[in-house]
């Protein structure tokens, strides 16, 4: 049910509602309708034309704040593990130096991860597979009827 | 001059109602008291928004609306095929950070999401909750996930370990990511108020600076949140559907 309205009002943003009738009274959908097409004549063009270098600009900007901390956290989480295992083992300083490198190697993955996109996930999955996987939200509402 | 800076006063935990239970101590702190009011805002803009649901939304059904709609798209999009059961969860976990994140904003409150212990705890129950569900859905099969394609078997004794380092990293990542930037932006914040305080005539420019900074600040405050959820739809998505 809570579905169904918002349908409605994404709806209205493209299409002017049609009058009920001529003669009656105008029905308030119309009327707002129509003074939407007014104000949206008056701004000059559709605003959507703007809206994918907005949202660009939007992902950039966390995928900035994102890989800035992806490196540094997997690094010091491996060096802090190694460390603790050779505590714990007594293997000093083994455990430091090898978890220090994968470390390493895994904050270079989610950097590269993260550069090539935010939905590349853990586990390698090749970009042409992620690019397949997009049309799920097609299928999605398929299953929902 | 007398006027010292303290830029990290504002992040002192205190009790308001002192509560012992055995050894334990769970006495409601002001950093409870902000989460609260947090879950008393929310509930209250979605029943209040969604009390008279017209077919023509007002201004606060608008707004609920939005907001359902921006995280139903986020999980369509990012979790996947089947990933809609989790939407109340990732809503809830949004909505949570986002008010936190822009109640901390207004001045003489509290940051609840400037704790790590607080953007651990809900990293935390992201990871876990992932990896269970992962689990529950693929059984053995799961560990497949770190297992990369098409490598050859020398290698795998490499990458395997980076995987599995890489996957226990994320709450960590995740908590650390949030913790970070609202700690930074607060400290920042009580800074440049410090010297606006200190300078005397000279504060338009330290007041100057603040106010781009409480701009640059509300920006954090949603993208952070919005990072925190669509992050828990890719991890999600991880565990729904292998690759």
């Amino acid at each position: 049910m809570v579905r169904a309205v918002p349908a409605v009002a994404a709806g209205m943003s493209g299409i002017a509602l049609p009058k009920m009738s001529d003669s009656g009274p105008p029905d308030p959908l119309a009327r707002l309708g129509e003074r939407l097409d007014k104000a949206r004549a008056r701004r000059g063009n559709d605003p959507s034309v703007s809206e994918p270098d907005n949202a660009a600009l939007q992902q950039g900007a966390g995928l900035g704040f994102r890989i800035g901390i992806e490196f540094v956290v997997a690094v010091v989480v491996g060096t802090g593990l190694g460390w603790a295992i050779d505590r714990w083992l007594g293997t000093r300083p083994w455990g430091t130096i090898v978890l220090f490198f994968l470390g390493v190697g895994a904050g270079m993955l989610s950097v590269y991860r993260a550069v090539a996109g935010m939905k590349i996930p853990v586990g390698s999955r090749t970009l042409d597979k992620i690019g397949s996987s997009r049309s799920a939200k097609d299928k999605w509402d398929d299953d929902e009827e | 001059m007398a006027i010292e800076l303290q830029p990290l006063e504002q992040f002192t935990i205190e009790r308001l109602i002192p509560l012992h239970i055995g050894r334990l101590d769970v006495s409601y702190t002001n950093s409870a008291l902000f989460m609260t009011i947090a879950v008393v805002l929310i509930s209250a803009l979605m029943l209040l928004g969604t009390r008279r649901a017209a077919l023509v939304p007002g201004r606060w059904q608008s707004v609920a609306e939005m907001m359902y709609e921006f995280v139903a798209d986020m999980v369509d999009t990012n979790a996947g095929h089947g990933a809609r059961d989790f939407f109340p969860f990732v809503f809830t976990l949004f909505l949570f950070i986002l008010f936190s994140n822009l109640i901390g904003l207004v001045p003489y409150s509290f940051t609840v999401t400037s704790h790590i212990i607080v953007t651990f705890a809900l990293a935390a129950i992201v990871f876990i909750g992932v990896t269970i569900v992962g689990i529950v859905r693929h059984g053995f099969h799961f560990l497949r996930l770190f297992v990369p394609e098409g490598v050859p078997i020398v290698l795998l004794f490499l990458l395997v370990p980076i995987e599995l380092l890489s996957y226990f990293i994320r709450p960590f990542t995740l908590s650390i990511r949030l913790f970070a930037n609202m700690l930074a932006g607060h400290t920042m914040l009580a800074i440049f108020g410090g010297f606006a305080a200190s300078v005397g005539f000279l504060a338009f420019f330290p007041l100057a600076i603040n106010i781009a900074l409480v701009g640059l600040e509300l920006l954090v405050a949603v993208l952070q949140a919005y990072v925190f959820a669509i992050l828990t739809c890719l991890y999600l998505r991880d565990a729904l559907h292998l690759h």
